[in-house]
């Protein structure tokens, strides 16, 4: 995380030599940034094959237990799963069907191919997050930017200590809270109801039901970050002089907040939305976990036990090819946004 | 501007998602009689030959009729797609009739080709034998005589000819089926049609599975009108579903779960002997497959007299009393004693009793004297200390091991309990790397599997892989009962070697037995008034061999059944949600347009 912070860091942008040359240089500056996430990637299915097999376990005698089983079975079994060739090589034929053929393999405790696996959980966890984190985006930033108007008022103090309260708690404390208080009224697992008819509106409707809970446990945790960085930057603009200037111009306050201060105090909360959508595939282990939701949190939560090779590899390939990618989209979309870093 | 549209935004994904909880909740509304059930487990594929996962055999059970399989009175076989069956003298040839005039959910008539053809095809598939596999590969042929008759010849004798756990498939569905890894074969057009209690309607993978019940099923049309299957992956939130009348039935509740559930209004809690056992490896110096040493246990544990002083020292009715609050049987052989027929119950004086001045006597006799600390010394040199590892997530390890201190420090035996993650559990007991180890299995109706653990051939390379023993355990006289009882046919002489087998194995003191934990189930005793239960009449309700207890669920009579159906939402509160949604809507729609509306003539005044 740190290090894409600093990667993101204007200043860094700007000493960046490639910057002074003009129209080339923004097509250097593009490749190079596109080849280095290129490298990350492959650096990152090099180190996902190796750690997980770091972890202490036997695929292979969790398979097995409870089960009964020959010498001669679980022979041929570690064989289809690849268990009995040499490290390296395993490695190279991840390696190859993954660039060639997109095939992750096979998890191990559910024998079936783990990009299919992958690709049932992405959405869910798409939804459940996505929304989670507009949510807290629109939140944090409207209450962020009110605190800082009224510093030190009750109001202001009231927001703030709410919002941490709210970050420092135990996400799977606070849906299972959630869960047992709202007794009833909402569904307490899942995505779909098996009873709902199979029209669009109602199934919308029901996954609707089932988010609200899961989706409020994670807007509850997540919009404080919004929300104090908002307020620290917005707090950090409000002795501008061109504040003063467009007070003297005779605005009201409302509208030298709205026009002038917020749209320049907005930077440092774009940096942190956009690492965080990067994040969002990624989803919430804990809350995926108390309300059952099927997305990809619980997938690695479930492969952890085991361990399930192929499906670790996968979601840890997914999850970083992912922040790599809106890192990228970030460090390019910041040329656009940000005059400093254009003129440079 | 841009401020206001994103505040409107918010208004309305909020109001959306507010409106949709009272509009739901007719929506969950069921038509007819459902069984809810909740699954704390994964379920792999539908597909019989390739489901492996607990959940998922058992949906194949309700979904496709077994050729013969356990009674619910007491788990002998009894007839299903077979209406009887006999062996040759040689016990090579068995014959199945098979019953008349059985259909397949499509109308199809069911004979004992599909019967050869299920089996057949996992002779010659190797991913058909996935799921089953053990039960065919002694098999040399199987044919289909005529309609009626079913024929099997084996290549050495099996004892499990009348407890052939495979789901039997329709050909017409399944022979044009090439290629059984196929997605589609986990899907409703392959796994829709069945001859169970209850045939496969939807699936959704890792959220639910649901059932229809067979009106045509052979022994009756079930009493409920559909099954679901409703996946959680967290056990609180499960039992606050059942609480809130959200599934019927749940089980693999923790003691602590089980006694909160007790007397609460409309649940009935239900306990049952269980399969599993729980014990105490102890590390006798254990070998590889090849004989090799393994691993870096102390090397004091060799000695029996020291195990078996140690064994006298562990009080398993303590550990049922207190750490299980009374939730399991005091365990002895390998075979619990829900398998009474198979269950090893030791005559008087042949297990030592918990006996803390023995076990110190028996020490002392042995050599291992106590220095001036109070901690014995073992011949030869070195402190008497040893390690004892277990499971950290489990709150059974944590105490037990406490309790495994406070005895064994009385006698003069220091142990360091050592508490890790399950797979790193794994790896050091495989390994050889433990002293002691607080292991446990769960076994089968066939006593086979239980006693297979403790066999020479099930240990591991000097790797610590490929392996699948309990105790590391390789002994002659142990090998020779374990092999007579494989090829007995006589339930009583077989029952009788099965119990001599763990007599041995007790003798040798390599583990102890602690105990056997209770199944813990509870349901909705306002929507459902019983269930055929496994063995008669305590057994358990969900985890069988065989569909019992979902075939026999018997909705409660009257009014409580039918609105406990709706769930909780339901009925006379619907139009109250409406309202309340409705008002809801309102206030935000109209508060996003007035917000709007005074943005807009701040921006013209300027």
């Amino acid at each position: 995380m740190s290090t894409a912070l600093s990667s993101l860091d204007p200043s860094a942008a700007l000493t960046d030599s490639d910057e002074r040359r003009g129209g080339t240089g923004t097509l250097r500056f593009v490749l190079a940034k596109v080849g280095g996430a290129l490298v990350s990637l492959v650096l990152v299915i090099t180190l996902g094959f190796l750690l997980f097999r770091a972890l202490p376990g036997d695929p292979l005698a969790t398979r097995v237990r409870d089960r009964p089983t020959d010498p001669q079975q679980r022979a041929a079994l570690a064989a289809s799963m690849g268990l009995d060739k040499p490290l390296p090589e395993q490695f190279l034929t991840y390696f190859k069907d993954l660039i060639t053929r997109g095939d992750m393999g096979n998890s191990v405790a559910q024998s079936r191919p783990v990009i299919d696996m992958i690709g049932e959980r992405v959405w869910p966890t798409v939804l459940l997050v996505g929304t989670a984190t507009l949510l807290a985006v629109v939140l944090g930033v409207w209450l962020g930017v009110r605190s800082a108007w009224k510093r030190d008022s009750f109001f202001d103090r009231a927001n703030t200590g709410i919002a941490l309260t709210l970050w420092s708690v135990p996400q799977f404390w606070l849906g299972l809270l959630l869960l047992v208080y709202t007794s009833g009224l909402f569904p307490s697992r899942g995505m779909h109801s098996p009873g709902t008819p199979p029209g669009f509106w109602s199934q919308t409707v029901d996954v609707a039901h089932h988010l609200a809970l899961p989706c409020l446990t994670l807007l509850a945790v997540f919009y404080a970050q919004y929300m104090l960085i908002m307020r620290s930057s917005l707090i950090g603009e409000m002795n501008a002089d061109y504040l003063t200037t467009a007070r003297a111009k005779g605005l009201r306050d409302d509208l030298v907040r709205k026009r002038h201060a917020v749209p320049n105090a907005l930077l440092p909360t774009v940096t942190l939305v956009f690492l965080q959508f990067g994040l969002v595939v990624s989803g919430s282990v804990s809350v995926e976990a108390v309300f059952s939701w099927p997305g990809l949190g619980l997938l690695t939560y479930d492969a952890l036990k085991g361990p399930d090779y192929p499906v670790l590899q996968g979601v840890f390939i997914v999850l970083t090819g992912s922040v790599v990618t809106m890192n990228l989209f970030a460090e390019l979309l910041y040329r656009v946004l940000d005059p400093r870093v254009r003129a440079a | 501007m841009v401020r206001i549209s994103g505040r409107r935004l918010g208004a309305a994904v909020l109001a959306g998602m507010l409106a949709a909880a009272p509009f739901a909740a007719p929506a969950q509304a069921q038509q007819g009689k459902t069984l809810r059930v909740a699954l704390l487990t994964g379920i792999d594929h539908l597909n019989p030959f390739t489901a492996e996962l607990l959940a998922a055999t058992q949906v194949g059970r309700l979904n496709y009729e077994f050729l013969t399989l356990p009674s619910a009175e007491n788990a002998q076989p009894t007839g299903g797609i077979a209406e009887s069956w006999s062996a040759s003298d040689d016990k090579l040839t068995w014959t199945y009739k098979i019953r008349p005039n059985m259909k397949w959910s499509d109308g199809k008539p069911l004979t004992a080709k599909d019967a050869a053809f299920t089996f057949t095809k996992m002779l010659t598939d190797a991913t058909a034998r996935t799921a089953n596999g053990s039960y065919v590969t002694n098999f040399d042929t199987v044919t289909a005589a005529d309609d009626a008759t079913l024929v099997i010849k084996t290549k050495t004798p099996q004892a499990t000819m009348t407890a052939l756990d495979v789901p039997i498939v329709p050909e017409h569905i399944w022979a044009p089926i090439a290629d059984l890894k196929d997605p589609k074969t986990d899907t409703m057009d392959v796994v829709g049609v069945g001859s169970g209690p209850y045939v496969l309607t939807e699936y959704k993978p890792n959220e639910f599975v649901k059932f229809k019940a067979n009106k045509d099923y052979w022994r009756g049309a079930p009493k409920v009108d559909s099954v679901q299957l409703l996946k959680f992956s967290d056990a609180e939130a499960a039992v606050n579903a059942l609480k809130q009348n959200e599934v019927d039935v749940i089980n693999r509740l923790t003691p602590t779960q089980f006694d909160a559930l007790k007397g609460q209004p409309g649940i009935t809690t239900s306990e049952a002997p269980g399969r599993r056992y729980n014990e105490i490896s102890f590390n006798h110096g254990v070998t590889t497959v090849d004989n090799k040493p393994l691993g870096n246990g102390n090397p004091a544990l060799k000695d029996i007299k020291l195990r078996k002083a140690l064994a006298q020292a562990i009080d398993p009715q303590t550990i049922v009393d207190r750490v299980m609050a009374g939730h399991g049987k005091v365990g002895t052989g390998v075979v619990p004693t829900a398998y009474s027929t198979y269950h090893w119950q030791p005559a008087a004086g042949e297990l030592a009793k918990f006996d803390l001045a023995a076990a110190g006597a028996a020490l002392d006799a042995a050599g291992y004297a106590k220095g001036p600390d109070g901690v014995r010394t073992v011949p030869g040199g070195g402190k008497l200390e040893l390690r004892l590892a277990g499971h950290s997530s489990r709150p059974f390890d944590q105490r037990t091991a406490e309790y495994i201190k406070g005895w064994f420090k009385d006698i003069g035996v220091t142990i360091t309990p050592e508490l890790v993650s399950d797979e790193e559990l794994n790896d050091r007991t495989s390994a050889g790397n433990y002293d002691l180890a607080i292991s446990g299995y769960s076994t089968s109706p066939d006593p086979d599997y239980a006693l297979s653990l403790q066999t020479c051939a099930q240990r591991p390379n000097a790797e610590g892989k490929g392996g699948s023993t309990d105790n590391f355990f390789c002994d002659a006289e142990y090998e020779e009962l374990y092999k007579q009882q494989l090829v007995e046919f006589d339930p009583a002489k077989r029952a009788d070697l099965v119990k001599k087998a763990q007599a041995r194995l007790a003798s040798q003191v390599v583990n102890v037995v602690l105990d056997y934990d209770n199944v813990l189930e509870a349901y909705r005793s306002d929507n459902f008034s019983s269930f055929t239960k496994q063995p008669q009449p305590e057994g358990a309700i969900l985890e069988q061999m065989g569909y019992w207890g979902y075939y026999g669920a018997t909705p409660a009579s009257g009014q409580a059944a039918s609105s406990g159906d709706n769930g909780s939402g339901g009925g006379s509160n619907t139009g109250l949600w409406i309202g309340i949604g409705a008002v809801v809507l309102i206030v935000l729609v109209g508060g996003g347009v007035i917000l709007a509306k005074r943005g807009k003539s701040a921006d013209d005044r300027e």
